[in-house]
């Protein structure tokens, strides 16, 4: 099961993973990317891994894992 | 109703800080923290930092990386405004949350133990300080003070641990979650003041104890910051299910008319005040049935004098002074859902204003490293919905359905 990931710290809006795979990454109204909820299906898999590769931040990744641990939440305040 | 406070429980609270033989001859020695993590898990006890996750299910997940290394934190940093109540606590009752901090470092098998307190809190650091000094040693030697800063983001887990490991107080992107590498790249816990003062009560008074406190679904007791038109605002300990109506009442009932309340923080979200809704109780599983939150149990009352857009406006402006700025939906998301917000709120509002609102309320949602533009777009969300007449209004009508508002109620 792959998905997509962001590291929203890393990302700079250079937008070239939206132009590479708008099947799955859409941009907001400031250039930064909105990524489709769900897996990636197997014949994506080698487009999806071209966006991966020109992120110039290496902020976009592919992971594999079923469905990511959960989050133990935040402790604001 | 609950007949008397546990958390709080003991001399007045105006009389300050409890002493470490007045805390010893109240409560008795420290319990061993063998068994800490099943009665914890047990009671059902929720986190009172905001996310309102387990307790005993957070310990167990350090306590199964540990072997002996990890590292506990009793945070305190309170960065949110209007919450008042882990100042309270900690002034108050500093032996309570060490208490807490020395059963969770037993429980989990930590070797270190940090109390974080945000630097702006004096009088709780300086409680916390002379509590630490008062235990023997070797107790006071695994103790350590840490003053956070004094910014939103800085009480956030990952931002602890950051600031303990690189002395930079912004959230990191995670994983690696603070329970699987935190300070020092050990397992840490980062605990709630408040949760651990909890965790202190139920090692000595059994789950069972912590049971039989709750009306509806949620266990136990909490503390609540009340602010708003109400004659007594400050910090209170409720028993969960306690409604909104009781609530006023218990501090000295609303000196105007209410109409909405702020529930859970500002990263929470408003619900309207009715006849009806008066009667709402605070209990996180209900609330959450509704969208809202118990978070960190801020209860802020709004006078039915004031603008909903206003209040909302203010609360906006200010997440969006206190990003960590390292994020892009963050850093330009909420600015400029803070800025339409407040030209809205000034009867400056644009054609098409209310529209970017509801579509960036949803758009910027997960996309930060940590969860605060996700509790700005709640709180947004909450106010679209609750103050939808009025927004409507400032946006065509270009003015305000109460003019001479002012932000005072839940937002000065």
């Amino acid at each position: 099961m792959a998905r997509l990931t962001i590291d929203r710290i890393r990302c700079d809006g250079s937008g070239m993973c939206a132009e590479l795979l708008p099947e799955f990454i859409e941009l907001d109204d400031w250039g930064f990317p909105i990524v489709r909820p769900g897996t990636i299906p197997p014949e994506m898999l080698r487009l999806a891994q071209r966006a991966v590769d020109v992120c110039p931040l290496l902020a976009l990744a592919v992971i594999d894992e079923p469905r990511a641990v959960r989050s133990i939440g935040r402790s604001v305040a | 109703m609950l007949e008397k406070s546990r958390i709080l429980a003991g001399p007045p609270l105006a009389r300050g800080r409890e002493a470490w033989a007045e805390h010893r001859a109240r409560l008795g020695p420290l319990p061993s923290a063998d068994g800490t993590i099943e009665a914890m898990e047990r009671s059902g006890a929720l986190g009172r930092g905001g996310a309102g996750f387990p307790i005993g299910r957070k310990w167990r997940s350090v306590a199964v990386r540990s072997a002996g290394g990890a590292v506990v934190v009793a945070n305190g940093a309170e960065g949110e405004p209007r919450s008042y109540k882990d100042r309270t606590l900690m002034t108050a009752r500093p032996h309570l949350v060490l208490d807490g901090a020395l059963l969770a470092a037993g429980a989990v098998g930590a070797d270190q133990l940090i109390v974080y307190v945000g630097s702006e809190h004096r009088s709780a650091i300086e409680a916390i300080q002379r509590a630490i000094a008062e235990r023997p040693e070797p107790m006071a030697h695994r103790i350590r003070l840490v003053q956070a800063p004094a910014t939103y983001v800085a009480g956030e887990s990952s931002a602890i641990v950051n600031y303990l490991n690189a002395h930079d107080a912004r959230p990191t992107s995670v994983p690696p979650r603070p329970y699987q590498r935190g300070v020092g790249d050990r397992p840490t816990l980062v605990q709630n003041v408040e949760s651990l003062a909890v965790a202190a009560l139920v090692a000595r008074f059994g789950p069972d104890w912590f049971r039989s406190a709750g009306r509806l679904t949620t266990r136990g007791t909490a503390l609540v910051s009340v602010s708003g038109p109400i004659a007594a605002s400050g910090v209170r300990e409720i028993e969960y299910g306690t409604t909104l109506r009781e609530l006023a009442g218990l501090s000295g009932g609303a000196t105007a008319g209410v109409r909405a309340v702020l529930l859970g923080g500002y990263f929470g979200g408003w619900a309207s005040i009715d006849p009806s809704t008066w009667d709402r109780p605070l209990d996180p599983a209900a609330l959450a049935e509704d969208g809202l939150g118990f978070g960190c149990g801020l209860v802020g009352y709004l006078s039915a004098d004031d603008c909903g857009v206003r209040a909302t406006a203010h609360i906006l402006r200010y997440m969006a002074g206190e990003s960590a700025r390292q994020c892009g939906p963050c850093v330009f998301g909420l600015g400029a859902i803070a800025e339409t917000t407040q030209r809205l709120a000034a009867g400056r509002g644009q054609d098409g204003d209310l529209h970017h609102l509801t579509r960036w309320a949803t758009q910027i949602v997960g996309r930060g490293a940590c969860h605060h533009p996700d509790g700005a777009a709640g709180l947004l969300s909450s106010a679209l919905d609750v103050f939808a007449a009025e927004f409507r209004l400032h946006e065509e009508g270009r003015r305000c359905s109460r003019p001479g508002s002012a932000t005072r109620a839940v937002a000065s």
